[in-house]
């Protein structure tokens, strides 16, 4: 076991795998490269599909990790491939007017979408057939048309998917294509070390320290290549890729000489609604791949619709209220179409990262009349999309009550409004975390440049959500594997310069 | 086996349950048992305060209601203890709607991952897919 590496990446989802993929080349050539994850790796046969088992397994805090008051449900997983593991596989190349928008000095919309092809071939992204297409879906084609609308089919990194509609449960047909399946199987093969079950609780000048941990009895995942303890370890560069809670965190707890003031600032994460209606007959909605459309109205309105189909209990924890209503709803579940509204928020003060004393972060979400605005608009639409879908009453959080009945059809502009809208009462989650070390041109409005340097720590870098200056307004893993691709080619070039 | 975490003694607990999920006033102590090690351990993985807070709300709720109708919230009859419940989800002061949200979800958490109630539900997914 060495405790020296010339690079050693924290995390191993989009943006680590990808680092160590494309830094893989460099241990023919005598370098040492070390990837140190904090959650296991897990077995094919472990992914279940069982929704308490595998959200304990896989996500932080069960997948019930809250902002600071409670009012917004953080999802993100850990463990080899990190959030890839969990995610649906929709692969989108970023917006070119939100790239413009974020005016990071060097980075420009051509050469992310060169690198975001790269990785869409690599990932073997590809449409579904239309044969795979559930009634969830083609139900979301056929309302948004009669609503005005064209869906467009997402691109999705599958080989072999068999449509068991458990995406964010970890695949059990092993057919997403995440990182857990290429990259670092890639990197690993060309003598890349992956650690498992390595907690960083703290960076230093090019020095980590590092917890790692014994398989909890019963627990699933291997146990890790290293024996449990704590151990100090030296890099020449340190590339943190642990998310964008996992990486502002650990820079804060950290704090290292010369840290820019910005970091943990600038968070944003899509802030999203479950819309649920009921059809009068059974569809398929939890069989096949369950987001294969989206409406993107981000330019225009401020937020995009994905088609989604959620487990049981997420699905009642996302239905307002509860009691006998709530509970006829549930027993509809075999009728039920789902809709996943995501509102395009904004980098604004106070919405940040902060750790608390003992070093756990702390996330402060404040919703903006914006965003409010965002997603009762997007609520409309998707209402009318249910209904131009067939289907007899929509559910809908800011509407008083909540069900509205497709005879009322008429007036979604009076019935679904923001001032319906209250923290605490309507169910809001996110699964796109972004920002906290933002890129910019210098440490006075940017934790990072545009290759992922801190700015005035010359053996750090970051490659992940949090280098967004913003919110992309998409989903965000083809972006994060396109920037952590150009941070790996300024790690390149700057240990090529050192040589 | 350990006892489970204080607050799901509680009678007020289980009178909540039963508002916030109707088919709990009929189901079988199986269906309790589980519902109750399920959120067990969901709180025991979450910080102590949070644990504090959740028992904090209940006592809230149990003495709010010996207020109002002069009864503990598990003497309360189905419909009132729904409105009662329903005062406090829709009440002005945020903490309050947030005590209401995280209990049902933790009674859901309990409830809605049992096998036989998603079955019952008609839930489908399996890793066969297509070809179940």
């Amino acid at each position: 076991m060495k405790s020296r590496y010339d690079v050693v990446i924290v995390g191993s989802g989009a943006g680590g795998g990808t680092v160590a993929a494309r830094l893989a080349p460099l241990v023919a050539q005598g370098k040492s490269v070390l990837v140190l994850e904090r959650g296991p790796r897990f077995e094919d046969h472990e992914f279940t599909g069982r929704e308490i088992e595998m959200a304990g397994a896989l996500y932080a805090d069960g997948g019930g990790f809250l902002t600071a008051d409670g009012a917004m449900t953080l999802a993100f997983a850990r463990g080899y491939g990190g959030t890839t593991i969990v995610y649906t596989g929709t692969s989108l190349v970023a917006p070119e007017r939100v790239i413009a928008a974020w005016n990071v000095p060097g980075l420009d919309h051509a050469d992310l979408a060169a690198r975001s092809r790269r990785y869409l071939g690599e990932n073997n992204v590809a449409p579904l057939p239309p044969e795979l297409l559930n009634d969830n879906n083609r139900l979301f084609v056929e309302g948004a048309q009669a609503a005005g609308f064209h869906a467009e089919q997402f691109p999705l990194n599958l080989k072999g998917c068999r449509g068991s509609s458990l995406c964010n449960l970890g695949c059990p047909n092993a057919a997403k294509q995440g990182t857990n399946r290429v990259q670092l199987p890639n990197a690993e093969r060309q003598g890349v070390t992956v650690i498992s079950r390595a907690e960083v609780l703290g960076i230093g000048e090019r020095r980590l320290s590092v917890r790692v941990h014994p398989r909890p009895a019963g627990g699933k995942g291997l146990e890790s290549e290293w024996p449990p303890g704590d151990w100090s370890i030296d890099a020449d560069m340190i590339v943190l890729a642990a998310g964008a809670i996992g990486t502002p965190t650990l820079l804060l707890r950290s704090a290292p000489a010369g840290l820019p003031s910005r970091v943990g600032e600038g968070f944003t994460a899509h802030p999203a609604l479950i819309l649920v209606a009921e059809h009068p007959r059974e569809i398929s909605n939890d069989v096949g791949h369950p987001k294969s459309f989206y409406l993107d109205r981000g330019a225009e309105e401020g937020y995009v619709l994905e088609t989604c189909m959620y487990f049981p209990f997420v699905t009642a924890k996302n239905l307002t209220g509860f009691g006998p209503e709530h509970s006829v709803l549930m027993r509809a579940f075999p009728r039920l179409q789902m809709i996943l509204v995501l509102a395009c928020d904004q980098a604004v003060a106070g919405n940040r990262i902060t750790v608390t004393a003992e070093g756990e972060p702390v996330v402060h979400y404040r919703f903006t009349p914006a965003v409010i605005e965002s997603l009762a608009r997007a609520t409309r639409t998707s209402a009318r999309i249910f209904f131009g879908a067939g289907a007899v009453r929509v559910h809908a959080p800011l509407a008083n009550p909540p069900l509205i009945e497709a005879r009322d059809r008429g007036r979604l502009d009076e019935l679904i409004h923001r001032r319906h809208f209250a923290a605490g009462t309507v169910s809001i989650s996110s699964a796109h975390l972004m920002g906290g070390c933002g890129m910019g041109r210098s440490a006075a409005n940017s934790v990072t440049d545009g290759w992922g340097r801190v700015h005035g720590v010359p053996w750090l870098r970051v490659a992940d959500a949090s280098l967004f200056p913003n919110a992309l307004e998409i989903n965000p893993y083809v972006t994060i594997m396109a920037l952590a691709d150009r941070v790996s080619d300024g790690i390149l070039g700057d240990l090529t310069a050192g040589q | 086996m350990p006892e489970p975490v204080a607050f799901l003694s509680h009678p007020a607990f289980r009178a909540a349950a039963a508002a916030f999920v109707p088919e709990l006033a009929v189901a079988s102590p199986e269906t309790w048992r589980l519902l109750i090690a399920t959120v067990d351990v969901a709180v025991a993985d979450r910080a102590a305060r949070l644990r504090r807070q959740l028992g904090g709300f209940l006592r809230l709720l149990d003495l709010a209601a010996r207020v109002r109708f002069a009864k503990p919230l598990h003497r309360l009859d189905l419909d009132i203890r729904i409105a009662f419940l329903r005062s406090f989800e829709r009440a002005p002061v945020a903490l309050l709607r947030r005590g209401v949200w995280g209990l049902r979800t933790l009674v859901f958490l309990g409830y809605y991952t049992q096998p036989t109630v998603i079955a019952s539900l008609g839930y489908r997914a399996s890793a066969a897919g297509w070809s179940r």
